[in-house]
């Protein structure tokens, strides 16, 4: 019988690794269904009826449709509290809290400088787009300026929300990936301590592999 | 209605910036007393020592609750509307988990797509004047241009239900209420009165008793 949540979009996308890291750590089953954005399949009407804004991921489960990677990860940690990583978002208000901090921390802060510089480094020269050297230059000096807080934190707390891997964390992954491995500023986290070992931990859950994984097999 | 004194909440940041009337709001819905401790942005006390130790982004709002501090708008307004469930308007729709879903969607489009288009708007017409520089007319029109494609997708959204995440006014609503109240004092409030049911939209949400009380607040440009 086919897994009633459903995910469209393609692994590379860093938005919907972020889901399917979530519904690792919460062993929730999932069908992928893939979409083909160089065919231009998430601006077809089909598509557009899930996620008006034409953007992946979109997602399904039995009756509830949902968009926007960040929602349907905290609907996925309410709805499945009890499977898999009961941690993730927190088992009580205070934890949540400090998560959903951190979660709006990345995408405020973290997100829209190293988005930036993913698709400059990682995204451009696939689709033949030329760089630009100045946005480049800018948005690495903002992600420094995010990281050195991050370097502070992180030397006071094993992970971003406190002693436990959350959905904070998590919600960094897909970036982070291309960047260490995919382009050659990954030393933006490695040459800074704490970060560097957060990155590390982070990067090593089954969870997080096994979506690399699915992104080389894609 | 009983309103909840128990816990003194302290929020630190000034009343006109958007992101800590954003939280202002939430607390009036949630009929929450709350002290509000003034940030003077001017003279850089976000950037203190003393301020860094509460939000090391150097950012407004800060919330103390007891022993939990707590920044990110977004993130705080989240903690109140739950943590106060059993007081003021119901924000967040947490005892149906479809409506839930949808509140948490609509934020993160507020989040993701409205906020992108419309802060450096805002920003051209209100911080750039008090620099002495005019506004940035290119940067304008090109965030005008992402704003109206986003309030498109808003404006057929608005067609078939009330309000954003259904027929049921929430958080998701709410957030937009900041810097929409600045954009419709310049002429870029035209993104917003051409689009009927947008129109129709914002009239309502701001006319809210708690928007309309934390809109008191929201002086910035004023003379």
């Amino acid at each position: 019988m086919a897994a009633p949540v459903k995910v469209y979009g393609p692994t590379l996308s860093t938005a919907v690794s972020r889901v399917l890291a979530c519904l690792i750590e919460k062993d929730v089953d999932f069908q992928l269904i893939p979409i083909n954005m160089s065919k231009g399949e998430h601006k077809k009407p089909d598509f557009i009826k899930m996620q008006p804004f034409g953007q992946v991921p979109a997602f399904q489960d039995e009756s509830i449709s949902l968009f926007e990677s960040r929602a349907i990860c905290r609907y996925i940690c309410d709805k499945y509290a009890d499977k898999g990583n009961k941690e993730l978002y927190g088992t009580n208000p205070l934890a949540k809290a400090s998560i959903d901090q951190w979660l709006e921390a990345e995408g405020q802060s973290f997100n829209p400088p190293s988005g930036a510089l993913v698709f400059q480094l990682a995204f451009a020269p696939r689709m033949k787009i030329p760089q630009d050297e100045g946005l480049i230059k800018q948005n690495q000096e903002k992600l420094g300026k995010v990281l050195d807080v991050y370097e502070k934190r992180l030397g006071e707390s094993r992970f971003l929300a406190g002693d436990e891997f959350s959905l904070a964390d998590l919600s960094h992954l897909p970036n982070t990936q291309y960047l260490v491995a995919g382009t050659d500023r990954g030393e933006l986290f490695t040459s800074r301590k704490n970060v560097g070992r957060w990155w590390s931990e982070i990067s090593s859950r089954e969870s997080w592999k096994k979506v690399v994984q699915m992104q080389k097999s894609g | 209605m009983q309103r909840n004194t128990i816990m003194a909440l302290k929020l630190h940041g000034p009343a006109m910036s958007t992101s800590t009337s954003l939280v202002i709001t939430c607390l009036h819905e949630k009929e929450v007393d709350f002290e509000l401790v003034p940030v003077d942005l001017f003279a850089g006390e976000h950037k203190q020592p003393h301020f860094l130790a509460k939000n090391p982004f150097g950012q407004v709002p800060v919330l103390e609750d007891g022993d939990l501090t707590l920044f990110e708008s977004r993130a705080i307004s989240t903690y109140v509307a739950e943590k106060f469930k059993e007081t003021g308007y119901d924000l967040t729709r947490q005892q149906n988990l479809q409506e839930a879903a949808l509140v948490k969607v609509w934020m993160e489009v507020e989040s993701q797509q409205f906020c992108p288009a419309i802060a450096p708007i805002v920003y051209q017409f209100y911080v750039d004047p008090l620099k002495g520089v005019s506004p940035d007319q290119a940067m304008i029109d090109v965030n005008l241009e992402k704003l109206g494609k986003v309030l498109d997708i808003y404006e057929a959204r608005l067609s078939s239900t009330k309000y954003l995440a259904g027929d049921f006014y929430s958080l998701a609503d709410l957030h937009h209420i900041p810097y929409t109240h600045y954009l419709m004092k310049t002429p870029a409030a035209s993104v917003i009165n051409e689009r009927p049911h947008v129109k129709a939209w914002w009239e309502d949400i701001s006319s809210r008793p708690a928007s309309k009380k934390t809109a008191e607040g929201m002086t910035f440009g004023e003379k």
